[in-house]
């Protein structure tokens, strides 16, 4: 079964779907606080593309922003990704479970 | 910029006291499959696309769309397991032991947290795994 995931973590499964904002998420978790300036720098695409990646990266909680100078400074909440653990480790339970159901199957084989 | 899409797998392995032969069985029969897995229309066939169905809840439709990748008898077994936007990858692997067979279960292609180094997930992994060597200790 796959599991229906709560709506917490539809957010984060949807802004970690596309491979630009994942890239982004990545760099902002590795390499500390980035304006946008510097992410558009290497992120090969416009700078107002990478804002509105940043925007719903921002609305799934996996990064936020603070207005310095003239810049917006964005950094990574990688505790925002919980949903996502937490959703995995309900599909270990889930196959431990049909592990279990299928050794009672294999059971009943020698019947 | 890399592109490639970071994913993690789940690992789920078991001793079990019957021969892979039987294990295989269990594995690639349509109505033993129903019996502790899903409703599928499976046939150990590489490419043959089916489904697995379970009853729908809110949220979900209840289908996981496969198929078939790799079929070698007795040993291993693989098929795609998509829903709802979400295609993975489980692969089963079955060791002749001593006492019968070691049964692997390998799904992967999740998204990951690997590349964000975030410690809370790799402790609740941590966690998770030592609890599940808890109950596979309880097994033995």
């Amino acid at each position: 079964m796959l599991f229906p995931m709560p709506a917490v973590a539809d957010h984060v499964f949807k802004a970690l779907a596309d491979p630009t904002r994942r890239a982004l998420f990545e760099r902002l978790t590795r390499d500390g606080e980035q304006t946008v300036h510097a992410l558009t720098l290497r992120a090969g695409i416009s700078q107002p593309a990478v804002s509105k990646h940043l925007v719903i990266l921002k609305r799934a909680k996996l990064v936020r922003h603070r207005h310095e100078g003239r810049e917006n400074h964005y950094s990574a909440r990688p505790q925002a990704l919980a949903p996502l653990v937490d959703w995995m480790t309900l599909y270990g339970a889930f196959w431990q479970d049909r592990f279990d159901r299928l050794e009672d199957l294999l059971q009943r084989m020698d019947k | 910029m890399t592109n490639t899409a970071p994913t993690c797998s789940l690992v789920i392995e078991r001793e079990m006291p019957h021969p892979p032969e039987k294990i295989w069985r269990a594995l690639t029969q349509s109505s033993l499959i129903q019996e502790w897995l899903m409703a599928n229309e499976f046939q150990p066939a590489v490419g043959h696309q089916f489904s697995f169905r379970a009853t729908p809840v809110p949220g979900w439709n209840g289908i996981i769309d496969s198929k078939v990748l790799l079929v070698e008898p007795h040993t291993r077994l693989s098929y795609t397991w998509a829903s709802m936007g979400l295609e993975t990858v489980v692969i089963w692997t079955l060791t002749p032991t001593s006492a019968g067979t070691h049964l692997r279960m390998e799904q992967s292609g999740f998204p990951s947290e690997e590349g964000a180094n975030y410690r809370g997930a790799k402790y609740g992994w941590n966690n998770f795994i030592n609890k599940m060597e808890k109950v596979l200790g309880g097994l033995q």
